[in-house]
């Protein structure tokens, strides 16, 4: 790394013999209104986050006020005749549905990655990530769509066979106990799956490809399969950038609001078996939103919002420190 | 630039709420437009974001499924008055057993939104349909996801005909079910029926007339079994008596009546009293047009036209709330 930073460097230290470089002053004011833009575009950037939280945390006030913050994160009631309301069923929902998305996501991530990066012929290369990053180009209403039309009906041919064989396992067979409906948390984490594939392969397979390939052909050399070199030797040198990728896809995930909607069940109870319907925090505002009428109402439902952009700051801080962890371990190692 | 927009404005009028009612608006508002060359652009924003709008004066009618008590009314200045009647179904995915030929009554229906009636064979259900053979099937219980002024008639149905519902659940756009998976909106509702065998759901009549699902008889409160049906609809409305009820304020759910439908709603259109006479007077113009010319329009689409009496208590109403009329 530190070997090309000085190269660049030396690149921009010969520029000046050019007779018709401009002046130096020239160049100054020109640095200094590029900073300035660069300067304001940070800022832009970071105040609409601010502004963003600011409003909501404004909005949500009166819910605040009313229910508390840790009463309102642990309560399941969410009841708009009575004007009570809890988040709990929808945190627990965003969270179970995004973590089915990132079990089966993550390993079809890395598989499509290597087929891409090091089996696949070359020709062959190219049509397949398009294809596969074409899936992040249909609009979620689609997912959500095909998902209740095509896949629920499949999906709930496939149910029976899933609670057959997995439900009579002690312990993990709570999970798969329910009526074959086709729809509820599992089906909404499978079909959150197929929309966050196309952003996790694609980061994993572009920093595969940057391996430098003396390393790569190195570990041919030395009798690896591709296995081996894609396990032992890219894995670990791009980790944290594929640490990166899958918490882009996480965040897709958590913020899912149509797809889900039409596929999780929307039942504000929770439910042990993945079979059973659920709700997320963007489906509960999908669903609930156009029709809120009192104030506490409206209140509590910017407030699951303000909850789900903490939730997803958690997870942003929870990726930054595991590759911070990794990145040391690295470092040390080498 | 003025003159045009000053053209613009007296021959378009905006309104916004309810999706339930939009079939209707839009339907009458593209005739109206072929009549007067009045547009009346609706958007089905939802019942509660139609009053949010008429409150802040952003369009000149404001439509809900819910009425606003008279009180709620006073406070905001605001008028309200009913547009069609329509009503609900109860849909059902059961085996072998045709469109019609369930019977269901609304305290059972109640046992089962609670989840207490569990089995399509349970006794009180068999009791309903006596020589109908009933699956020893599990019963799923399919309501709407999303905030709805079905959920809310359906529900304020309910809370008649069981006090428990009334007191554990209640009536309003969304509520908190004790069971079931809900669907986004009537598609959805209808699509989770159409797949899951055993299920329950309810749906807007109007709904019924595109897909096809099988639909339930209802005992209604005379103690008949009824089908839906537009003039049940309408004997729901003529049972009423609009004419006394301050604000129209009255809900359509079991009525009396020999025929009538006891899962009947309306939707209310809300004005401003503040608002510019002229722009009141349009939206009463294009309502009273379809009050009397749109009849046979509202049928085709699953909405019963009003009782002439209830269209002449709502000319009285804007006269005396306005003090002016159409």
């Amino acid at each position: 790394m530190n070997g090309s930073d000085t190269a660049v460097r030396i690149d921009i230290g010969s520029a000046p013999a050019d007779p018709k470089a401009p002046s130096r002053s020239w160049r100054l004011s020109g640095d200094f209104l590029f900073h300035a833009a660069a300067v304001v575009a940070t800022l832009l950037a970071a105040g609409a986050l601010f502004a963003t939280v600011a409003a909501i945390t404004a909005d949500s006030w009166l819910s605040i006020k009313t229910f508390g913050v840790w009463h309102f994160i642990t309560s399941s009631a969410w009841n708009p005749v009575t004007q009570t309301f809890g988040a709990f069923p929808f945190i627990i929902g965003t969270l179970v549905s995004s973590t089915i998305a990132m079990i089966l996501a993550v390993p079809v991530s890395f598989g499509t990655a290597v087929f891409i990066s090091e089996i696949a012929p070359y020709w062959m290369r190219r049509p397949i990530a398009g294809a596969v990053e074409l899936l992040a180009a249909i609009p979620s209403i689609v997912y959500g769509l095909w998902g209740l039309i095509v896949f629920a009906p499949i999906f709930a041919q496939v149910e029976p066979w899933i609670s057959n064989t997995f439900g009579a396992i002690p312990g993990i067979g709570l999970l798969f106990q329910g009526p074959p409906m086709g729809i509820g948390m599992l089906t909404a984490g499978i079909v959150l799956a197929v929309m966050i594939l196309p952003y996790i392969s694609s980061i994993m397979r572009d920093v595969f490809l940057a391996v430098p390939s003396s390393l790569r052909e190195s570990a041919y050399a030395l009798g690896s399969t591709p296995w081996e070199v894609a396990w032992n030797i890219m894995l670990p040198y791009t980790r944290s950038a594929v640490i990166g990728g899958m918490f882009l896809g996480l965040g897709r995930a958590l913020g899912e609001t149509m797809a889900v909607t039409f596929v999780i069940g929307n039942s504000n109870m929770i439910s042990s078996s993945l079979l059973m319907p659920g709700a997320t925090i963007p489906s509960v505002l999908a669903n609930e939103f156009t029709e809120a009428t009192t104030p506490l109402y409206i209140s509590s439902l910017i407030y699951l919002g303000l909850i789900l952009i903490a939730v997803t700051l958690v997870v942003r801080l929870l990726a930054v420190l595991l590759i911070r962890r990794l990145g040391s371990r690295e470092g040390a190692s080498i | 630039m003025l003159c045009s927009v000053v053209a613009y404005a007296a021959t378009s009028v905006t309104g916004a709420g309810s999706t339930w009612v939009y079939p209707l608006v839009a339907k009458w508002s593209s005739a109206y437009k072929a009549k007067t060359g009045i547009q009346i652009n609706y958007q089905s924003i939802g019942s509660g974001g139609g009053i949010a709008q008429i409150k802040a004066g952003t369009v000149a009618f404001g439509a809900s499924d819910m009425p606003l008590k008279p009180e709620a009314l006073k406070a905001a200045g605001l008028i309200q008055f009913p547009t069609a009647v329509a009503g609900e179904d109860l849909v059902y995915n059961l085996p072998g057993i045709k469109p019609l030929q369930l019977v269901l009554s609304g305290p059972v229906v109640a046992d089962i939104y609670f989840g207490k009636i569990k089995k399509w064979n349970d006794s009180a259900i068999a009791k309903l349909n006596p020589g109908l053979k009933l699956p020893n099937m599990n019963i799923t219980v399919v309501h709407r996801s999303d905030g709805s002024g079905t959920t809310f008639t359906f529900c304020n149905y309910l809370s008649k005909v069981s006090p428990e519902w009334k007191e554990k659940v209640g009536a309003n756009t969304s509520v908190s079910w004790p069971t079931g998976v809900g669907g986004k909106g009537n598609e959805g509702v209808a699509s989770y029926v159409q797949r899951i065998p055993g299920s329950i759901g309810y749906v807007e009549y109007a709904y019924i007339l595109e897909s096809h699902l099988a639909d339930a008889r209802m005992i209604n409160r005379d103690g008949k079994a009824v089908a839906p049906s537009l003039t049940g609809f309408q004997d729901a409305a003529a049972h009423v008596d609009f004419t006394k009820a301050q604000d129209f304020y009255v809900i359509l759910t079991d009525h009396k009546g020999p025929d009538t439908w006891p899962i009947s709603g309306c939707t209310w259109q809300i004005l401003r009293k503040n608002a510019s006479k002229d722009q009141n007077q349009q939206v009463m113009k294009f309502f009273l047009w379809g009050f009397e010319y749109g009849q046979q329009q509202a049928r085709s689409i699953g909405f019963g036209p009003l009782p002439p009496s209830t269209v002449a208590a709502i000319q009285t109403y804007w006269k005396n709330e306005l003090g002016y009329g159409e």
